[in-house]
């Protein structure tokens, strides 16, 4: 039996290893049949950054902090948009240039809200959500600074 | 109350959590920066832009202004980078 209003799970993990998309989207979607839509977005450790190479990342969090941050976001996406299922996966620890860094699913009936969704997780989670990256390259290493561009992109989120 | 620092303001302070007892005149976040600040080189060093720093009590954002009475942890750190 299937209640009226579609239910959905919400799973935050912070962890240190990697993880499987396809897996994690079997997982989303398993038993159901409400679900038309799935969107992924992975972020991924880049070596060509705006100055030199970047050969190694090393990801900071905030325990406890970070994972009721994005607990916030997502049920804050889950009120404004029809979701049937959101997967946050964010990794710390030590990347090397390929790696994965972060996996945001969102999943729907239709594919508008689950686009829209998985977006404004991820403009909230650069902004808001407490994690610190640092970059080591041939020229030294140093604290990643935050990019004007994604308070911009978080902010067209906002309600007025 | 139990403070803690994360990334470049935890390398600068030298410690990652502390335990501290502030006098009862310090009242907001903006203001337990000045004191900290006060105290030694190595927090003002971590606090010299104190616009910069971003703040949360009990593990939600707060803003400069907010009251730090009744809160268990604070902590401090720099804009995020996540994602």
């Amino acid at each position: 039996m299937t209640s009226p209003v579609a239910s959905c799970p919400v799973a935050i993990r912070i962890q240190e290893d990697d993880f499987d998309i396809a897996r994690e989207i079997a997982v989303l979607t398993r038993s159901r049949t409400d679900i038309g839509a799935v969107v992924s977005f992975s972020g991924i450790c880049r070596a060509d950054d705006d100055s030199a190479k970047v050969a190694a990342l090393t990801l900071e969090h905030y325990p406890g902090m970070a994972e009721e941050e994005i607990r916030r976001h997502a049920d804050e996406a889950i009120s404004r948009w029809p979701l049937n299922g959101v997967t946050v996966i964010h990794r710390v620890g030590r990347f090397m240039p390929g790696d994965n860094i972060v996996l945001v699913l969102t999943a729907s009936q239709h594919r508008q809200a689950a686009f829209q969704a998985a977006e404004f997780l991820m403009d909230y989670l650069k902004t808001n959500a407490p994690f610190w990256k640092k970059e080591e390259s041939a020229t030294g290493t140093g604290w990643v600074e935050a990019q004007a561009r994604d308070d911009e992109a978080a902010a067209r989120w906002t309600k007025y | 109350m139990k403070v803690k620092y994360f990334a470049w303001v935890r390398e600068r302070v030298g410690k990652a959590e502390e335990t501290i007892e502030p006098p009862s005149t310090v009242r907001t976040v903006e203001e337990l920066i000045a004191w900290l600040s006060s105290q030694s080189e190595a927090y003002a060093y971590a606090f010299e832009k104190p616009k910069v720093i971003r703040a949360a009590i009990d593990h939600a954002h707060v803003k400069s202004d907010a009251a730090i009475a009744g809160a268990r942890e604070i902590a401090f750190f720099p804009p995020m980078t996540g994602g």
